[in-house]
């Protein structure tokens, strides 16, 4: 394998490991908030080191500039939308989880 | 190599993403969905620069910016119009 190569799997390898993560706090965390939690922080990273993978796999170009905007774009507007969202869920009157609601 | 990897990586984030249809189907609340569908939208852009990247066709990368345009501006949209008189952002 080239270095290429194997930069290239290490970065979509981190990326699966992120995107599943969120994955597993989508389905699990009790609340909208928690959730909300997860799937802004977790699969903005994975979709970071995905991306990243794929400018690495493209040939110098404006493909690759292209992706690298991508990451940049997904950096700034993924935090932004769940914040905006669970900002939403706050002003609706959503209570947030507590321990008390654990049964 | 390098693009048996990348569609491998596009067929785990579609695996992924079933977890976000199994919230968006059974999401006790609104949020709960507006965030899960978020959540695949992002999935699906990565899908396709990954596919994009194995298959070299770099015109595919357009559709993925545009995608994640839309992706963002329907989530600020719903949370916004999801407020009664919404005037939180």
């Amino acid at each position: 394998m080239t270095p290429r190569e194997i930069a290239v799997l290490l970065l979509a390898a981190g990326g699966v490991f992120f995107a599943v993560v969120a994955a597993i706090g989508l389905l699990r965390f009790p609340d909208v908030y928690t959730r909300a939690h997860s799937a802004s922080k977790s699969d903005t990273l994975g979709a970071v080191l995905t991306l990243a993978a794929v400018a690495l796999a493209f040939d110098a170009g404006l493909a690759r500039v292209k992706t690298v905007l991508l990451v940049v774009f997904m950096f700034l507007t993924n935090p932004t939308a769940a914040h905006a969202i669970a900002r939403a869920a706050a002003d609706r009157g959503i209570e947030p989880w507590t321990t008390e609601d654990d049964e | 190599m390098i693009a048996q990897i990348l569609l491998g990586t596009a067929a785990a984030f579609l695996v992924v993403s079933l977890a976000g249809v199994y919230r968006i189907v059974t999401g006790p609340t609104a949020p709960d969905r507006v965030i899960a569908i978020n959540l695949v939208g992002s999935n699906v852009v990565i899908v396709i620069a990954a596919i994009a990247a194995a298959i070299g066709e770099p015109g595919a990368l357009d559709i993925a910016l545009v995608y994640a345009l839309l992706n963002f501006v329907l989530s600020i949209a719903i949370s916004k119009f999801a407020v009664e008189r919404g005037g939180f952002l």
